[in-house]
């Protein structure tokens, strides 16, 4: 084997083995921090980096043991990004929905209040010609 | 070589990350958090199931981790929805 190949083992290794440790970090946090809130930052944020470098490390091994780009895994990988975001945001919506009193609240700074609290929201039609009837 | 010890080792580690959130599902009592737990549990599930075919060499089991992923995710956005707003489609 060339020393290149060795080399990029190497590193594929290390981000395997750095991608399970930030899978149990996160799964760590999710057990142990205290309010809601700061339990919602561990899976979303860590889970989300360790399957990254995870799935960039399968790649590296398939591209090494059958020599094709795997670019399915990557795929994978940029779905995880951008899905990780979304399904944080709702779920911290949710959660002010359901559990924060608003007059606890930190102000927004604008003129608006907390959008996801506030009474006079009514879902709005998504097509003009339904908003002029 | 050294990249096979790393791939066990790694899925032990997203195993282990599983079982703490099997425990974290059974102690739980919010809501939003149990929704959160479960949708961890499904990103847990599908990295489990590619480092394990990449170990197998099996070229089947890719499918099932994307199915996983996305069906965890649509789930999650669609509970959400139905926290926030009481119906999922308006």
């Amino acid at each position: 084997m060339s020393l290149a190949a060795t080399i990029i083992e190497i590193i594929a290794a290390a981000l395997l083995v750095a991608g399970g440790l930030f899978a149990v970090i996160g799964s760590l946090g999710l057990l142990r921090l205290k309010q809601s809130m700061q339990r919602l930052h561990a899976p979303t944020k860590a889970t989300t980096l360790g399957i990254g470098s995870a799935l960039v490390a399968v790649a590296v091994h398939i591209w090494l043991n059958e020599d094709r780009l795997a670019l399915r895994e990557l795929a994978v990988a940029l779905f995880f990004f951008l899905t990780a975001p979304l399904s944080a945001l709702f779920l911290s919506k949710a959660h002010l929905f359901r559990s924060e009193d608003a007059a606890k609240l930190p102000p927004t700074g604008t003129k608006a209040g907390w959008a996801t609290l506030s009474e006079d929201n009514p879902a709005e039609p998504s097509h003009p010609q339904d908003r002029k009837a | 070589m050294i990249l096979g010890y790393a791939l066990s080792f790694a899925i032990g580690c997203f195993g282990l990350a599983l079982l703490l959130n099997l425990l974290r599902l059974f102690t739980i009592k919010n809501l939003v958090d149990r929704v959160l737990v479960v949708d961890t549990m499904a990103v847990n599930v599908a990295a489990l199931v590619i480092l394990a075919a990449a170990q197998s060499g099996s070229a089947l089991s890719f499918e099932a981790a994307v199915l996983i992923a996305m069906t965890g995710f649509v789930s999650t956005m669609a509970f959400c929805k139905y926290l926030l707003r009481g119906s999922i489609i308006e």
